[in-house]
């Protein structure tokens, strides 16, 4: 790539035309803690590269860090992802600390793990403890699922979905399940309400499963998804695409302003996307949770890429 | 001539306005009004173009109108049974031209 090309598809200079440089952060309401990239999958679309071979796992030492850190600054909700998350053995014991400690606990779970050996009274786990389950179901098509995520998983992502509402999930009782779209291609995800009304009336009539929300995220140029671009001669036509679509209205809400990020090392970053490029905070604040600092990471500078083009296309993906 | 209709081209669609570039502009104005969310969702316009797409047989519509389709959260399945209904009815017209055969038969027949 020349040096005008770069410059075009510099995200910073983007914000700059748009009188939104540097990216700020406004604060610290979420804690999101990636537990390890170990998952019993390995899909397509995954920008983490999880699967059953990875061995990156958050260690006890770290945990403890992460709920004195969340305990310590009242910060209020504790967003818990992978790869899964399930697999890491101190998974229960974090999600466990912080209910305790009366923290909100989301988990990203991605709903087949439920029927892993050890792992299936997961979904009486969430329940007691009162956790928002975030779950990937990129569509309401069989076909469409098992072509990103495997054979097989569709049907057992309903599975685990029947059972989670059988105990109480996605009735509007306190205990959230809310679903993820991810597009199936080189491509951006449409409208979310629109869309959400076709997952709730196929998936109602279908197979009776309810859910509360769709969240509808678009697919990053990072991890394996991006060698799928690569690889399909998609990469430029779908970078353009992002950059086409660019809408600094959706700046304002986008999550790195209001969440920090936690490697399974421990080293700090502004989003899970950065995490993943090795992009870590910028220079003069603090990089790893044992030196958490809540008032300058509040207001850090947010480190920036071509990627967070993604997060800022049509109508934003956080 | 298998390179014909080359995808590069599509994105050369604004040097037709070169010339009579006033008629352009009303074409562009026409066109962009007409896939505003109106009475009918931007979702179903894009599915009637998908389908015209193939009733025209334009190489770009296609093209286009299955990206517009894939972002506005349809599957293969939408745009399968979308092309069945423009195929129909397709179809549909050229069968219903047997009855001007007939017709022409009949009036030539003793």
């Amino acid at each position: 790539m020349g040096e005008k090309e770069r410059e075009m598809t510099s995200f910073k200079q983007k914000l700059i035309e748009n009188g939104i440089s540097p990216l700020r952060a406004k604060g610290i309401d979420i804690l999101q803690v990636n537990l390890g990239y170990r998952c019993n999958m390995s899909c397509k679309h995954c920008h983490i590269q999880a699967g059953p071979s990875r061995e990156e796992m958050m260690e006890r030492e770290t945990v403890e860090i992460v709920l004195r850190v969340l305990t310590d600054n009242d910060i209020k909700t504790l967003d818990i992802t992978g790869g899964a998350p399930e697999l890491n053995p101190h998974f229960r014991y974090l999600v466990k600390a912080a209910r305790d400690a009366e923290r909100h606990v989301i988990v990203r779970s991605n709903l087949t793990i439920f029927f892993e050996e050890g792992m299936d009274d997961l979904p009486e786990f969430y329940t007691s403890q009162k956790v928002e389950v975030i779950a990937s179901l990129p569509y309401y098509i069989e076909d469409n699922v098992d072509r990103v995520r495997g054979g097989g998983t569709f049907q057992k992502s309903i599975e685990a979905l029947k059972r989670l509402n059988e105990l109480g999930y996605g009735r509007d009782n306190g205990l959230p399940l809310n679903l993820v779209f991810n597009p199936q291609g080189a491509f951006l995800p449409p409208a979310q309400d629109c869309l959400e009304k076709d997952y709730k009336r196929e998936l109602a009539q279908l197979y009776g499963v309810e859910f509360n929300k769709l969240y509808v995220f678009t697919n990053m140029p990072i991890g394996r998804f991006r060698d799928f671009l690569l690889r399909s001669r998609n990469f430029e036509k779908y970078i353009e695409r992002l950059i086409s679509a660019f809408n600094p209205a959706t700046v304002d809400g986008i999550m790195c302003r209001y969440l920090i990020s936690v490697g399974w090392d421990g080293r700090l970053y502004d989003c899970d996307f950065n995490q993943v490029i090795g992009l870590g905070i910028v220079e003069g604040y603090p990089q790893h949770i044992k030196d958490f600092d809540l008032s300058s990471l509040s207001e850090r500078e947010i480190a920036v890429d071509v990627h967070c083009f993604g997060c800022t296309a049509g109508q934003g993906s956080t | 001539m298998s390179d014909y209709y080359r995808e590069e081209d599509l994105e050369r669609f604004g040097e037709i306005g070169k010339y009579k570039p006033e008629l352009f502009k009303k074409f562009m104005d026409w066109y962009n009004s007409s896939l505003q969310p109106g009475v009918l969702s931007k979702r179903e316009k894009v599915l009637i173009g998908l389908a015209v797409a193939h009733a025209i047989q334009c190489p770009y519509c296609i093209d286009a109108y299955t990206k517009s389709c894939l972002e506005e959260g349809m599957s293969l399945e939408h745009i399968t049974e979308a092309v069945h209904v423009a195929s129909a009815i397709k179809g549909g017209a050229t069968l219903i031209h047997a009855i001007q055969a007939h017709n022409v038969v009949d009036k030539m027949s003793i």
